[in-house]
């Protein structure tokens, strides 16, 4: 009897650690080891295969002396800044629109997310179509009747860019604004009227009380986001396929160009390490002051 | 400071409708409080006084003014809510300047106003603080702070208390109180705690359904219910209603109360205008008994009668004693120690303190 007892207590005590086990294992191999190995080639001469040498910073020096890296640095930002800003800033716009209790909400809602249910491929390719001078918008316009109508961006190295940022905004909009609405939704409704009876118009009351009040919906939203802007490799394929020329090339396109195309293994490994590292110079600051901020109760 | 009239007032959702045709109407420097349960309406039809909620009909008025299409910021009202209802992302200062902000009032004089605030309510200490480093008692001052600056003509609050723990909830409502008492600012209190209602209003109105039951003084409510309803809703423990005939002979009323296989109880001198007594005379009534009218007897006949005790119940002050009379459970008030558990008694009731009611239509009979 006592000796029973004590094994199901041992097992209670053991189980949890034993099925987390096998995952914390595949984690620990596939993300972490994995990080560890490319950092090593990294340093290392390899270029069609991988070889454990050790060439110091040169793979580094060669990605830096690599025009099309420049071009995929600049686009990222560019990239990353206007779809942050567009997805957060409609997002939240459609979510307080959503929350006046309007008629037919469930359906908008339905609307705006299920772009979300949709891949990248998906997305790219039926933007590819939109955005195609002969077959999209700029055909329609001309075909009502507008024949000076031209919207060609896609076939503009200094434009197509901004293409890839429309197709990415209008995926990813839906899922913003469901985070945000959920935000408002919990949001004390008493506090609002409290601020009306105190004299405050809705759009004072949205701006001092409200939006700040949905600061763990932002951090959810930009860090959610700002990973799919870092890995937004499908969408480029599909919608561009980094061109015309190398004007839509980004950081992962060129990675992965580099590493299975180029045989630069190297090259590749570099580029993935200064991806690496700008996503930790970003994410961790603003984690950690977001984090530090709500265990200080706010 | 103001008045306030609230004249044939209904609101309906819809279909549904929830108040029914309130008239309220109290004196500058009332206290009022809208007793009832949950779901009867108090809450909404605080929210038509700040304006939050439309008026369906009917019209109510402040210091002689109609307000019904007054957006709320035009009332001159403040407002504490049950969840306090404080800006999370403000301190405290901020919390409490925030409408001062938005009404223009210059910096030096906001601070004047918060800081003679935060004294009067014993929180200068919590200015710089957020309202989640804060426990509920605290927030509800920062709360009360933030109407008190308002110098409205008209303080709103909706079950401030119903969220903090019984002790503080004593301390608070003796703070509500002394806020009333320094300010004389007119106050409509919303509340279900009859406790609560006893000790802050000057008027009590108690709510059923949407429909006022009885407008009044407090201890008017309390020694003069208008129906069976607000007897029992009012008092703890509650008001003991007997089924009763009503009998006139020579002396006055007496009620005669029918108890299984023995003689009937008597207890005469109830107190009767003569034309219902005539009126009601022979008549089933019930008798309405507080507990403290009980008192253990001296012996001298007439306004006695004899009980067995089922229960006894030691409150400390003093003890409930829990018997049958008519086949309801009376409950009488009485010293400690005064009577035993499975006893008989003898009981003195003071009887110019009974209430009778319409046994049919429930409604006091005078
Ligand atoms: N916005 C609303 N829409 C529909 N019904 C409501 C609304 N607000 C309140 N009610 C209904 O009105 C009744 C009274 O509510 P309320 O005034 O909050 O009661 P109380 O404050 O007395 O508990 C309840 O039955 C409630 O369901
Ligand atoms: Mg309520």
């Amino acid at each position: 009897m006592k000796r029973s007892i004590r094994f199901s207590d041992r097992l209670a005590n053991w189980l949890p650690r034993l099925v987390l086990t096998p995952s914390l294992l595949v984690v620990l191999v596939a993300v972490y080891l994995f990080i560890a190995w490319t950092g090593w080639i990294s340093l290392s001469s390899s270029n069609i295969v991988p070889r454990y040498d050790f060439v110091g910073l040169e793979q580094y020096v060669r990605l830096w002396s690599t025009p099309r890296w420049h071009t995929a640095v600049a686009n990222l930002f560019i990239f990353s800044s206007l779809f942050l800003g567009l997805t957060t800033g409609l997002g939240l716009l459609m979510a307080i629109l959503l929350d006046q209790r309007i008629r037919a909400e469930g359906a908008l809602r339905a609307i705006f997310l299920y772009p979300m249910a949709l891949s990248f491929i998906v997305t790219g390719t039926a933007w590819k179509w939109i955005l195609n001078p002969a077959l999209g918008v700029q055909k329609v316009v001309n075909d009502a009747g507008w024949t000076s109508f031209v919207f060609d961006w896609i076939s503009q190295p200094r434009f197509a860019i901004y293409c890839v940022v429309i197709a990415a905004v209008w995926q990813s909009t839906g899922f913003a604004m469901a985070i945000f609405l959920a935000g408002l939704r919990g949001i004390d409704n008493s506090v609002i009227k409290a601020a009306q009876i105190e004299g405050a118009g809705l759009p004072l009351i949205y701006r001092t009380i409200i939006v700040p009040m949905l600061r763990p919906a932002f951090l959810s939203v930009i860090v959610l986001l700002s990973y799919v802007a870092i890995k937004s490799f499908d969408l480029i394929l599909a919608l561009t396929n980094t061109g015309p020329g190398s004007a839509t090339e980004m950081p992962s396109t060129f990675m992965y160009a580099a590493t299975f195309r180029r045989d630069q293994m190297g090259v590749g490994a570099a580029s993935a390490m200064m991806m690496l590292m700008t996503v930790a110079a970003i994410i961790v600051p603003y984690l950690y002051s977001e984090l530090k901020e709500t265990r200080d109760g706010c | 400071m103001a008045t306030l009239e609230i004249d044939r007032v209904r609101k309906s959702f819809g279909s549904v409708e929830v108040l029914k045709g309130v008239s309220i109407s109290i004196a500058d420097g009332d206290f009022l409080v809208l007793l009832g349960p949950s779901g009867c309406g108090k809450s909404t039809l605080l929210s038509m006084i700040a304006g939050l909620e439309s008026v369906t009909s009917g019209e109510i008025r402040i210091a002689n003014d109609v307000v019904n299409d007054l957006p709320p910021k035009d009332r001159d009202i403040a407002m504490v809510f049950q969840s306090y209802a404080l800006y999370p992302t403000m301190t405290v200062r901020q919390n409490i300047e925030f409408g001062m902000k938005i009404r223009g009032v210059q910096p030096a004089e906001r601070a004047k106003a918060t800081l003679a605030a935060a004294e009067m309510l014993q929180m200068k200490h919590l200015l710089d603080r957020r309202p989640s480093q804060l426990s509920g008692g605290q927030r509800q001052r920062v709360a009360m702070g933030r109407a008190v600056v308002r110098d409205p003509k008209l303080f709103l609050f909706d079950e401030p208390l119903s969220n903090l723990d019984a002790k503080l909830r004593v301390d608070m409502r003796t703070e509500i109180k002394r806020l009333h008492q320094r300010l004389g600012t007119t106050i409509v209190y919303v509340t279900h705690d009859q406790i609560e209602a006893m000790t802050l209003a000057t008027r009590v109105a108690v709510m059923k359904d949407g429909v006022v039951q009885q407008l009044d003084d407090p201890q008017v409510v309390y020694d003069r219910p208008a129906n069976t309803y607000v007897a029992k809703f009012v008092g703890s423990p509650s008001m003991s209603l007997i089924p009763a005939r009503l009998a006139v002979d020579g002396a006055g009323a007496v009620a005669v109360f029918d108890i299984p296989n023995e003689k009937p109880a008597r207890i005469s001198g109830i107190p009767i205008a003569k034309e219902n007594a005539t009126k009601f005379n022979g008549q089933n009534v019930l008798v309405g008994i507080r507990p403290e009218l009980f008192t253990v007897s001296d012996g001298k006949p007439g306004r006695t009668i004899s009980v067995h005790i089922d229960v006894v119940e030691p409150t400390g002050p003093d003890t409930l004693a829990l018997f049958q009379i008519g086949g309801v459970e009376v409950t009488a008030r009485v010293p400690p120690k005064t009577v035993e558990a499975r006893k008989s008694a003898t009981l003195t009731v003071d009887t110019t303190k009974i209430v009778l009611f319409d046994a049919v239509t429930e409604d006091r009979i005078d």
